[in-house]
């Protein structure tokens, strides 16, 4: 864990009698992709949402490594620093566009919102930054002063990953980012996140319900149930050769197509 | 030089959905291979080469023994290690054709077969330079080389899925079934294939249904046969 | 008048309202909440800055109330004479005179000086209030100084017409921290807010905010370095006084169109026309 961009260490949450996380373990390194599978109520989301400081754990820690190397108890950092955080070393793609997004904004202001926010000040070099970035998730440029409830479905999630990728994160947390759109859709999506994340480097701690995606996507498993992580591993070896039975029943649900 | 040393495998697999019945594989099987050199699995249908393979791979967990991979100057146990170093290894040290295809159904052939390469550093478009050339050499049409290759025929995934195998220059290769859907002509070119490998110093393992792919590119072969307690 | 307190609010209220003004003055271009009384205006008439005005002001205190810049509109007079009434306190249109003015939508042309202060009538406090709906939000986001999201709104405006489209209430950083709604000022009026002798006073009666620049404060209004603020005002000159540096009103003056531009602050016009007509007889 020397090097590890983030660390949790006996995560604990309850939500009255449901046990949302029980010693839960994780670390992230840089430029890896660790999914989180699981059905619904399995913890999953609750882990992403206590590893990037949007929910503290009833125990536990998650240590993070600023760029400086300094390392931090997530929980206990001022709350200015972490949403500074969320707003520049760090992103969140939710599944929801909507979620994310200005709906009455531009294109081109919400991809240039973080980069304002990071008290960049060049109205040029702004929306240079923002037709850059549509190009990048196959937007066409000419789209930049569009507003986001004309696009598509698949258009709106490229446009969120923009606004998330323009100020470099090193981290990207996702929830179900494919979650939602068309199978023909999904495929481009993950193509460009794929590609993105090998050529920026990007570590990504992602959340699905969808092992293809998983396969597809993630160097690394962590498999939960009952807010446990009960299998973790390379990502074809837990799904090749999976170990404990609920991992086993997972596997062997998934429609093959 | 020793490239891949395989000692004590065992694998059975506790198929819990199914009140936990065992189903023992491979049990105490080595196996050595040295630069330059291939080595053939052989023995029955069900005999657990394909289980071996995927063991020497990482993709399967081997329940004991070691398998050793040389990966810049060192010896990674492959069965051990740590699963980034497994990683890391597969990128620079370990190649892998498997039997099917399984890549992001929207890429186009040309960067499927790239991206082995490309993950080891290797530029762009000297990359696709690299992965058009071999594509050319199995006979994918240039028109095909930009379309995914979920389209394609099975011996055409089959020669995308060889060229994926073959453009990063692994030491370590492992190939399961290579040939299994190609005619003639194009089994011929992947002979040729993994004759340069292995001229070049390249450790390959593979397992060859045809006899005669076999013959023209194995000096060894290691017997694989089914559990005594398999029934 | 008898039946009411001096100036009309209980000396109670005005302690509270003191407090908050105390406060504003403190942490300048923050908004301080306060318990704002009913009063005998409807809100959007001014009960923001006319409980301000009541709160500090005193029997030696000469009063000038202003809307749009002019002392002799409805809402002016009537509240320059509501403090007439309950406070006795003398009145002026003459901005040199006054020592507290009460403004609906300007700040006058004539340069204020010390130990003057100019209320402000503030009907929207937050200037966010239009981007981010949540009234927690946005004062997590002062309180943590983000104000990318401002920026977002200027980055719109220039993408879509080419400039800022806030013509007025136009928003301001005030001493490099807060950010402000100066009220709907025209932006013309946005540098006077900078570095002013003046103690400015805002009150929003509805929201129940006030929040204050004390003097010689700086204040600088949002923009971009490559689209930087520009003040706007109608080309011309006023047809009463030949003013070409103040901001003017366009008065349509027939049913044909006929359109001429005069000084939008009264005094300010009447000054230099009575200036000119001394000078017109001593030449």
């Amino acid at each position: 864990m020397s090097d590890a961009l983030l660390s949790a260490r006996g995560l604990g949450l309850t939500f009255g009698p449901i046990t949302a996380l029980d010693e839960v373990h994780a670390d992230l390194w840089p430029g890896e992709v660790l999914a989180v599978v699981g059905e619904s109520g399995s913890g999953k989301t609750t882990l992403l949402n206590v590893l990037s400081g949007r929910m503290a754990p009833d125990a536990g820690t998650v240590w993070y490594r600023d760029p400086a190397r300094h390392l931090h108890d997530l929980h206990a950092m001022p709350a200015p620093q972490l949403r500074a955080l969320h707003r520049s070393d760090w992103g969140f793609v939710h599944q929801n566009p909507r979620d994310s997004l200005r709906m009455r904004v531009s294109a081109g202001g919400n991809v240039g919102e973080r980069l304002m926010a990071q008290g960049i000040r060049h109205y040029g070099d702004i929306r240079a930054a923002a037709q850059d970035w549509l190009a990048q998730v196959e937007i066409d440029p000419a789209r930049i002063d569009d507003l986001p409830h004309t696009f598509s479905g698949g258009m709106l999630q490229r446009l969120q990953i923009a606004r998330t990728l323009v100020t470099h994160p090193r981290l990207v947390f996702m929830d179900e980012p494919t979650g939602g759109l068309d199978v023909s859709v999904q495929a481009r999506l993950l193509d460009l996140i794929r590609t993105l994340v090998t050529r920026l480097g990007i570590a990504v701690v992602l959340v699905t319900h969808d092992i293809a995606v998983a396969r597809l996507l993630a160097g690394r498993l962590l498999v939960m149930q009952g807010g446990r992580v009960i299998e973790s591993g390379l990502t074809d070896q837990v799904l090749d050769d999976p170990q404990h039975p609920y991992t086993q029943l997972l596997v062997s649900s998934v429609l093959s197509a | 030089m020793m490239m891949l040393e395989a000692r004590g495998i065992a694998k059975t697999f506790v198929l819990h959905l199914q009140g936990g019945t065992r189903i023992p594989v491979l049990d105490g099987v080595d196996l050595q291979v040295r630069a330059g050199e291939c080595v053939a699995l052989s023995g029955p249908s069900g005999a657990g080469k394909s289980t071996l393979m995927r063991s020497l791979y990482g993709s399967y967990r081997a329940d004991a023994g070691s398998i050793l991979i040389r990966h810049g100057g060192v010896m990674v146990d492959i069965a051990r290690a740590d699963p980034r170093l497994v990683l890391r290894v597969r990128r620079d040290s370990l190649g892998y054709v498997s039997q099917f295809l399984r890549v992001v159904p929207r890429v186009p052939a040309l960067d499927v077969v790239a991206e082995p390469a490309v993950a080891r550093g290797v530029p762009l478009d000297q990359a696709r330079r690299a992965a058009a050339a071999l594509l050319d050499r199995l006979n994918i049409p240039h028109r095909l080389q930009a379309l995914p290759p979920a389209t394609f025929s099975g011996g055409e995934q089959q020669r995308v899925n060889l060229a994926r195998g073959f453009i990063a220059g692994h030491p370590v290769l492992l190939l399961d079934e290579p040939t299994a859907t190609l005619d003639d002509a194009n089994r011929d070119i992947v002979i040729g294939l993994i004759r340069e490998a292995t001229r070049r110093g390249a450790a390959v393992v593979g397992i060859f249904h045809d006899a005669a792919v076999r013959g023209a590119v194995a000096r060894r072969t290691l017997n694989v046969q089914p559990h005594r307690d398999a029934a | 008048m008898s039946g009411y307190n001096f100036a009309y609010l209980d000396e109670q209220t005005k302690r509270m309202i003191r407090r908050a003004i105390l406060k504003a003055v403190a942490i300048p271009g923050h908004q301080i909440p306060f318990g704002s009384r009913e009063m005998p205006l409807p809100y959007g008439w001014g009960t923001g800055g006319i409980q301000v005005t009541a709160s500090i002001l005193g029997p030696p205190d000469v009063l000038k109330v202003i809307d749009q810049g002019a002392d002799d509109t409805t809402n002016a007079v009537s509240i320059r004479r509501f403090f007439a009434r309950t406070a006795g306190v003398a009145t002026t249109t003459r901005t040199v005179d006054a020592t507290i003015i009460q403004t609906r939508h300007r700040i006058p042309e004539t340069p204020l000086h010390e130990g003057q202060i100019l209320v402000y009538q503030v009907p929207l406090p937050e200037p966010m209030a239009r981007l981010e709906p949540s009234r927690a939000e946005t004062t997590r986001m002062h309180g943590l100084q983000e104000y990318g999201l401002m920026h977002v709104k200027l980055y719109e405006d220039i993408a879509r017409y080419g400039r800022v489209a806030n013509s007025y209430d136009f928003p301001v950083m005030v001493n490099g921290r807060y950010l402000m709604s100066p009220s709907p000022i025209p932006a013309f009026d946005n540098p006077k807010l900078h570095m002013s002798p003046a103690l400015q006073l805002f009150g929003a009666g509805r929201e129940k905010r006030i929040y204050a620049v004390p003097p010689y404060t700086a204040v600088r209004s949002l923009d971009f370095d490559d689209h930087p603020f520009r003040a706007g005002r109608a080309p011309g000159i006023c047809a009463l006084c030949g003013a070409d540096d103040s901001y003017l009103d366009e008065v349509v003056t027939d049913d044909q169109g006929t359109r001429m531009f005069v000084c939008s602050d009264t005094d300010y016009c009447n000054e230099r026309a009575a200036a000119a007509a001394i000078q017109g007889n001593a030449a």
